[in-house]
């Protein structure tokens, strides 16, 4: 059985109330982190944890709080990436729903590593019930005095609040949160400057995803050395994977960093749905490059996946299987993406609602010879020429499902 | 007459607005509660809000129109909305939006005549593991079928 770290306790009955939680060990990573290590000391040992961000793009979180400027007379303000727009991901809703204090140990920890006193939990809209949880959570914890003026008496004053989203995908790239948060439309900012010296409201900021934070406590409790161990040195802890799609048993397993991605889908989540051949894998939310049948004995980690030309991202996995016919993938992948693009750039705006229509009309018996061509074309020219990354989250899947599977395109088109 | 937020929601708003060093920051949180308040922002609501932060109206219409939970027009007293992203979709969400269209007797987008039901498609709701699934107000419902549908619906009074 493998060690989870962050799951290990989601059995327990009303965890996420908070006398439940410090009776599970809750609040010791902030007391060791408050009362006995520096700051500095903190940063070093996330650091040297080669803990990377658990929101797509695998950046290592210490690496990220030390750009933070420390001499400077602004505030410095913590944002929380719960925003979980990409496709086929559902672990922080896990984590918020849970386990919602471990989250808030994470936070804490970071910010007093940072030196930040504000924090701001950017929940999707549609996570209403699971924003009530988590302001009741912030509620709990100010009663404990583990949020508040003067933490456990070390003088630390932290506030943290909730910020809800209202139904935009694009707002879980950084620089749209930050807009977002700010109170306008997501629209990514240009970079650089990057948010760690021009941030929130023009100051710095750190921004970090919900499972990246809610690793931090067993870090500070176990140390760097141990949390390598529990997955590769160069990426360490586990991974919350979520599969969906075409498996017997679709749902959250948190297992070591680097776990074979057949393993995760035929030993643990029970393999193929009703017996079915697996066609195709989505490696890491939607906008990953398919990988093919023949192209999943592979470890998950973000080395690896980047080696094969994919990507871990927000390690959702979404299961095709041989009954799916890849233009209705498609068609849903350039739906979306047509939808969420904010329309500041025009290679997104344009490519991804033309790409939609083309892929449409093939669907509808009408496709010409050309077609797969410009699919490829269009997409190309959206692949780093964009503000942010969405264009790129588009054109990586539809790139590699029609390079992958042009074969079956050209067989909806026809002569 | 021009809408009025009750006292209860003006001082939740002065407790949200302190949150942030701008005021204007606090308008998503604020949209919410119009929406929660009043069940949809229309031009009055806009106005209403852009005075309450001091910012124009055109302003909070920006917002408005960007994110896909801020409604403009009415809705029912329950809103559907049935998420058509991929991992439902691979598990039948097609033929379920299909089914809701017949059972309600309404398109995408629009509203039972007797103000009961809106139905939209969404896009993923983070609930993947539920697939096929759907959100009413904002309440989950997973592992969808035509059956499932039926008794939910018929639960809603």
């Amino acid at each position: 059985m493998e060690e989870k770290l962050l799951t290990q306790h989601f059995g327990i009955e009303n965890l996420f109330k908070i006398d439940v939680y410090l009776k599970h060990s809750g609040y010791q990573a902030v007391k060791k982190a408050l009362k006995e290590m520096k700051p500095s000391e903190i940063m070093d040992e996330v650091k040297a944890a080669n803990l990377r961000g658990r929101g797509g793009a695998g950046f290592p979180a210490g690496v990220k709080w030390g750009f933070v400027p420390q001499d400077i007379d602004k505030p410095k303000y913590l944002c929380v990436n719960a925003d979980e727009g990409e496709p086929g991901t559902f672990k922080d809703r896990y984590i918020m729903s849970h386990n919602p204090h471990l989250l808030l140990e994470g936070i804490i920890i970071a910010s007093f590593a940072v030196g930040i006193h504000k924090g701001f939990v950017y929940i999707r809209g549609e996570y209403e019930t699971i924003a009530l949880r988590f302001e009741q959570a912030i509620s709990e914890a100010n009663k404990e005095g583990f949020l508040g003026k003067n933490i456990l008496g070390t003088g630390f004053d932290l506030n943290v609040f909730v910020h809800r989203g209202a139904g935009s995908y694009i707002c879980g790239e950084e620089t749209a949160l930050l807009e977002s948060i700010e109170g306008k439309r997501g629209n990514p900012r240009l970079k650089p400057p990057f948010p760690a010296s021009v941030g929130l409201f023009g100051c710095p900021t750190v921004i970090n995803n919900v499972e990246t934070l809610s690793n931090v406590p067993q870090i500070i409790l176990n140390g760097a050395k141990w949390f390598c161990q529990k997955g590769l040195p160069k990426d360490g802890g586990t991974r919350i994977f979520g599969v969906s799609g075409m498996v017997k048993n679709p749902g959250i397993y948190e297992l070591p960093m680097g776990t074979n991605l057949k393993d995760i889908i035929f030993k643990h989540a029970g393999g193929m749905k009703d017996g079915k051949k697996l066609k195709a894998v989505i490696p890491g939310g939607m906008s990953a490059p398919i990988l093919t049948a023949d192209e999943i004995d592979i470890k998950m980690d973000f080395d690896s996946l980047m080696d094969a030309k994919s990507m871990l991202g927000s390690a959702a996995i979404i299961v095709i299987d041989e009954d799916t016919s890849i233009l209705d993938v498609l068609k849903v992948i350039t739906k979306f993406y047509s939808h969420e693009s904010c329309g500041q750039c025009t290679p997104c705006r344009v490519g991804n609602s033309w790409i939609n229509k083309i892929v449409k009309r093939i669907a509808g018996g009408k496709g010409k010879k050309e077609d797969i061509d410009n699919i490829i074309r269009l997409a190309s020219n959206m692949l780093g020429k964009t503000l942010c990354p969405l264009g790129d989250a588009a054109a990586m899947p539809i790139l590699s499902i029609t390079q992958k599977f042009r074969k079956e395109i050209e067989s909806y088109i026809g002569n | 007459m021009s809408p009025e937020f009750s006292d209860r929601t003006k001082k939740r708003i002065d407790k949200i607005v302190a949150r942030y060093p701008r005021k204007e920051a606090a308008i998503l949180p604020v949209l919410h509660l119009t929406q929660q308040e009043f069940g949809h922002i229309s031009d009055e609501e806009e106005k209403l809000v852009a005075e309450l932060l001091g910012i124009k109206p055109i302003e909070v219409r920006e917002v408005v129109t960007f994110y896909t939970m801020l409604n403009q027009r009415p809705v029912g007293k329950y809103h559907i909305q049935i998420c058509s992203n991929l991992s439902c979709s691979l598990l039948g969400a097609e033929s379920l939006i299909d089914y809701l269209k017949e059972k309600l007797g309404i398109e995408l987008g629009e509203t039972t005549e007797d103000k009961k039901f809106t139905l939209s498609t969404v896009e993923c709701l983070g609930a993947c593991e539920q697939a096929p699934c759907m959100m009413i107000n904002f309440d989950y419902y997973g592992h969808l079928d035509k059956k499932k549908i039926d008794e939910i619906l018929d639960n809603l009074k």
